[in-house]
């Protein structure tokens, strides 16, 4: 077998010097019945190299990937450019194959990565300090509200309709047994957001509002309004993004009074992998530092006085903390923020402003060709790359009609919100640095084909 | 004034109705250096036994229970910006809290100097 | 004999002290030091050729970004030179021996990394329509057969980022599977040995949680956790084989006492490496347990995640599930039940537990793992885990305090103390001295239980040389820590950075760089 270096002799010299007469004598703790006599029956043996490349070949010829066709999906995961580097270095054997860095000096590569993507996460939210990550942008955003329910003593928050609906379910999952309330809308297809309706309901009760921006449809407002609101009452801001390339072009949301800034750092850097291995982004002021959760990577210096970086304040955390832990995570997802500050070094400033002037101008064409299609409106006033159509008809057969074609054409708001019938007709359609003018001109003509 | 401690290495100073409270030296020699202090607000109500504030070294976090029942006066803020103040001087300017008692009675169950002595010792 | 020497000029050492010689850069031959990206980078630097934007209208709804963010760029030169300079300052498992217990740091085939950057699984969007990703949903349904079979359960949810958000996951299928018969119960009982996911998992779901006591030998007090058996008691959460290295002889007794009670089984499956193949939690009746791909199925740990936690579930818990899940049809076809399909489907769900389907690029790497080795190469590898670590604890019991040695036999991993050091010695001294020997430390100081521990895991991918190296070097820095010797108070001297001050870090935190202040523009 090629992963095991163990040969027959090697094993009876180890058995004779441990006194054992076979391997079964190892194992004298299990109990008799419990013990399988051999291989379990009815699965495979080992297999070849090859042989398992070739399954795998042929499994993934069955799925439609976003490379080789016009994409136009987004709603919380973006296709965007990775540059061949940054697949080089995160598959270089001395991240790949490391572990979380408890033994400091011999993990300052970790280490150091960690303190530049905490501080390029800071910037780019807008915040003083951001952690060493969680594992998306979905538990992130849990975490962020439990959070303000650390600060704030209170258990009610107040969620906006323009949350991605996934991010709505985790939360709700998890407030059922933390005793939480969360009061939650489903959004309109309309230019305006609810911010009216968050308005009303912050008061002295209220632990936090959450708003993504950009949000689910695309939408992007100013959150002053909302932070001065909650403020006045002592509940915390929490912001949600899900596409950070946007911040390269519109103000982040620390500028705009978010206490938590959360997000989904998968569009930097890290592949589209059918939801996962994702990363969560996860910042907030200075003054909530000891109530954050996951891991924060801290610079200091050595014995001989250099400077080095070390895990710190690690008392939050589960391992010392146990039942009173912030958090009851362990991982963090530091492979794939090493992909994502990665890419976001090789952009810097320029690149990702660059980018998101990109990604915006072609979002801008693409919104005006699409709603030259006639019945076909586009909701938003406002939008980066990311904006929601209503067509004439239920959208989800459109997307099916859509993929037989060829094309992956946007994500309906059926499948996003089951049963609410005032959605069906949405589209939300996604539109980056990745699609061609060929793309979208193709995507417009399939489209006006199956609608009319 | 008098001084007790408990078995759990706070030590309280007691005049009249009112104490200060801190952790003692043995206590601080336990947990290395300190890194973090939070201390209970203002007006909050103590029950003696119960959770009254955390002392946090690099690897280890510890509660600091109430010696007594009683109301907080004032939590020593100089500790959130030095909290080594507890390793250097844990029975002087490291002191945690201070409180208004609610039954002098519960004193009777603490150790007086010579009785801590004589615990630590055993330990 | 040396090799031999072909300049014909004989190398020698000349002098003491050779390490104080300074270098004008600071750096050591190919010890480099490496500044940080804001030290190096600039605004107007970049790594990436754009095409130029179409000029348009902006719709930004009068929220343009005027102020810098100030994210510094690097050419694609200077960042893979920043990169592969950084990474050279780390261990890893391609370097060289990591016997970190209960972490499972095992060779990582890179076949693995091959098929999940196949397009058809790496550049795949998780919404898009089921028709177009039957490939990716087959993949996870033949992993969950695969652990389903693994563990002898019945069902197995798919979606948990990592053991901790699997612990979770297990103790919501607990808690929904009380409420479901109206049953309030509120305390889990953990062992005091166990990993601090456990407690902290357990608070997280509104349990109360209280510790049972372990026996000298090692393992959970079958007798103080019968007499605390309740109405009160949800459930146990047990890690077998235990964090001592152990298998837990009473796993079954204790099941059906919990079950007896009314209470259900929850296993943390960290230590699955250790049984894979050769027993069937199902068996031990277990309700619930996660499986680590990164620790069993060798997904690579990345320095710190992506993790991943699938769930194997009894049949009394299979109907509590997060949602979504992969459902394969008798024509061959998948499909995958979200909330639109749940009333009917799975009705009883604790709800989503992350925003998509879990860890798809684990999923195809832990797959093709499982491939390679088959059934009767898992079984292998447990055994091999085993006897490794079995001989490392035989091998060392004579320098080292084995507490639970005399016992008998241990499982995946040895378990030493720091009993018998010298004054002053301890644990930390050890490890420290170790990465001056070129290895990456045990683990240390876990599991609380034993004093100083130190928790050795070699792992199956490991040859006899590799660790008969090892254990002389770990028998040369017992002695030493048992002499005294000074130079081992100060190690590591030839890592790339000796101990750091986590007190300094702790007390005055800087979590990101700052520009340093600008009195320098007097100057």
């Amino acid at each position: 077998m090629r992963y095991l270096p163990l040969t027959q002799t090697d094993r009876q010299a180890m058995l004779g010097f441990i006194g054992a007469k076979s391997i079964d004598d190892l194992f004298v703790d299990v109990p008799a019945e419990a013990q399988l006599d051999g291989p379990i029956h009815g699965l495979p043996n080992h297999a070849s190299e090859m042989a398992v490349e070739r399954h795998f070949s042929n499994l993934a010829r069955q799925n439609m990937s976003a490379s080789h066709h016009p994409f136009f999906l987004g709603c919380g995961a973006y296709k965007h450019h990775v540059p061949a580097s940054v697949d080089h270095i995160i598959q270089r054997g001395e991240f790949l194959t490391a572990y979380t860095p408890y033994q400091p000096e011999i993990a300052q590569g970790t280490l150091q990565m960690l303190f530049e993507f905490q501080t390029q996460v800071a910037r780019l939210f807008g915040c003083d300090v951001a952690n060493a990550s969680m594992y998306d942008g979905s538990t992130a955003c849990w975490e962020a509200i439990g959070m303000a329910g650390r600060i704030t003593k209170r258990t009610k928050a107040v969620l906006s309709s323009g949350l991605h609906p996934h991010y709505v379910s985790v939360a709700k999952t998890m407030a059922k047994y933390t005793g939480d309330t969360l009061d939650t809308a489903f959004p309109e297809l309309s230019a305006e957001t609810d911010s009216a309706r968050l308005l009303a309901a912050i008061d002295g009760e209220t632990s936090c509002v959450v708003v993504q921006y950009p949000d689910i449809l695309g939408r992007i407002e100013d959150l002053s309004a909302i932070a001065a609101k909650a403020h006045e009452h002592s509940a915390l801001l929490i912001a949600v993004v899900t596409e950070p390339v946007a911040l390269g072009a519109i103000k982040a949301p620390g500028e705009m009074g978010a206490d938590i800034v959360v997000g989904e750092g998968q569009s930097i850097g890290v592949g589209l992998q059918f939801g996962g291995p994702y990363v969560g982004l996860f910042a907030c002021k200075e003054k909530f530092v000891r109530q954050m959760p996951g891991r924060l990577c801290g610079e200091t210096v050595d014995a001989e006085g250099k400077r080095g970086f070390v895990l710190t304040l690690s008392t939050r955390e589960q391992h010392i903390r146990r039942e009173k832990a912030t958090s009851n995570i362990c991982t963090n997802s530091g492979l794939c923020a090493l992909a994502f500050s990665v890419h976001m070094t090789l952009l810097g400033e320029k690149g990702l402003r660059g980018l998101a002037s990109l990604n915006h101008a072609l979002a801008v064409r693409a919104a005006d060709r699409l709603t030259q299609i006639p019945g076909v409106e586009l909701i938003n006033d406002s939008f980066f790359n990311e904006f929601t159509l209503r067509l004439p008809k239920e959208a989800r057969p459109v997307v099916r009609a859509l993929a037989d074609r060829k094309i992956l054409g946007g994500v309906s708001l059926g499948r996003l919100y089951p049963g609410v019938n005032a959605l069906e007709n949405g589209l939300v359609v996604a539109v980056t640095e990745v699609a061609t003018a060929e793309d979208i001109e193709a995507f417009a003509a399939a489209l006006q084909e199956i609608l009319a | 004034m008098s001084r007790y401690y408990t078995e759990d290495h706070e030590w309280i100073d007691v005049d009249g109705e009112t104490a200060t409270v801190g952790i003692t030296d043995y206590a601080q020699s336990q947990l290395g250096d300190i890194v973090f202090a939070e201390v209970p607000a203002t007006g909050a109500t103590l029950k003696k036994g119960g959770d009254a504030a955390v002392v946090e070294s690099v690897k280890a976090a510890s509660d600091v229970y109430a010696p007594v029942s009683g109301v907080v006066t004032e939590g020593n803020d100089a500790l959130e910006g030095d909290p080594a103040l507890v390793n250097s001087d844990p029975e002087g300017e490291g002191w945690f809290f201070k409180l208004t008692l609610s039954d002098t009675s519960e004193l009777d169950t603490l150790m007086d100097a010579a009785a801590y002595k004589a615990f630590v010792d055993g330990l | 004999m040396n090799a031999i020497n072909q300049s014909g000029w004989k190398p020698e050492m000349v002098g003491e002290g050779r390490h104080d010689v300074k270098t004008y850069t600071g750096n050591k031959a190919l010890m480099l030091e490496e500044p940080l990206i804001f030290e190096i980078g600039n605004n107007s630097t970049t790594g990436v050729d754009l095409a130029v934007s179409p000029k348009v209208i902006s719709r930004l709804g009068n929220l343009e970004r005027h102020r810098d963010i100030a994210l510094p760029g690097l050419s694609e030169p200077e960042a893979v030179r920043h990169y592969t300079r950084l990474s050279r300052q780390n261990y890893a498992i391609d370097l060289g021996f990591f016997p970190l217990g209960s972490c499972t740091m095992k060779h990582n085939p890179r076949l693995n990394e091959k098929v999940a950057r196949m397009a058809g699984f790496a550049d795949v969007h998780p919404m898009q329509p089921i028709e177009t990703v039957q490939g990716a949903l087959a993949v996870i349904n033949e992993l969950a057969v695969w652990l389903i079979e693994l563990t002898g359960m019945h069902g197995v949810a798919m979606t948990p980022k990592a053991g901790a958000h699997g612990e979770l996951c297990g103790i919501l299928c607990i808690k929904a599977a009380l409420e479901a018969r109206g049953d309030k119960r509120s305390v889990i009982l953990v062992p005091e040995s166990a990993h601090g996911t456990n407690p902290a998992t357990a608070a997280f779901a509104g349990f109360s949680v209280e510790n049972i006591p372990a026996t000298s030998e090692g393992r959970v007090d079958l007798a103080a956790l019968k007499s605390r058996l309740g109405p009160d008691v949800a459930g146990v959460m047990i890690t077998n084989p235990n964090t001592c290295g152990l298998f837990e002889r009473d796993m079954k007794a204790i099941s059906d006492a919990v079950h007896a009670a009314g209470g259900y089984v929850y296993c943390d499956g960290a230590n699955f490496n250790a049984i894979v193949g050769r027993v069937r939690p199902g068996d031990l009746g277990i309700d619930a347990m996660h499986i680590n791909l990164h620790k069993t199925f060798s997904t690579p740990h990345g320095g710190g995640g992506p993790g991943s936690g699938p769930v194997v579930l009894s049949e009394a818990l299979s109907p509590f599930g997060p949602l979504p899940f992969t459902e394969r049809h008798a024509d061959g076809h998948f499909s995958l039940v979200e909330e639109e399909t749940a009333g009917e489907r799975h009705p009883h769900s604790f709800g989503r537990m992350t925003a998509f389907h879990g860890q798809m690029g684990m999923f195809t790497r832990a797959l093709s793992y499982i491939m390679s080795h088959g059934a009767d190469g898992l079984r292998q590898v447990a055994e091999d885990a085993v006897l490794n670590a079995n001989y490392i604890l035989r091998s060392l019991e004579d320098v080292l305090d084995a507490p639970f040695a005399h016992s008998g036999p241990c499982m995946h991993e040895a378990l030493f103390s720091d009993d018998g050091m010298a004054e002053g010695f301890s644990t930390l001294d050890i490890a420290k001295g170790l990465i001056d020997e070129g290895y990456h430390p045990m683990t240390v100081y876990f599991p609380l239980v034993v004093h100083g521990a130190m928790l050795v895991e070699p792992t199956e991918t490991e040859s006899k040389a590799t660790l008969d190296q090892f254990i002389g070097a770990l028998r040369s820095v017992a002695e030493r820590a048992k002499a005294g010797d000074p130079l081992l108070k100060s190690a590591p001297h030839h890592a790339p950075r000796r101990r750091l001050d986590e007190t300094q870090a702790a007390r005055k935190p800087i979590l990101v760089w700052r520009e340093p202040e600008q009195a320098v523009a007097a100057e």
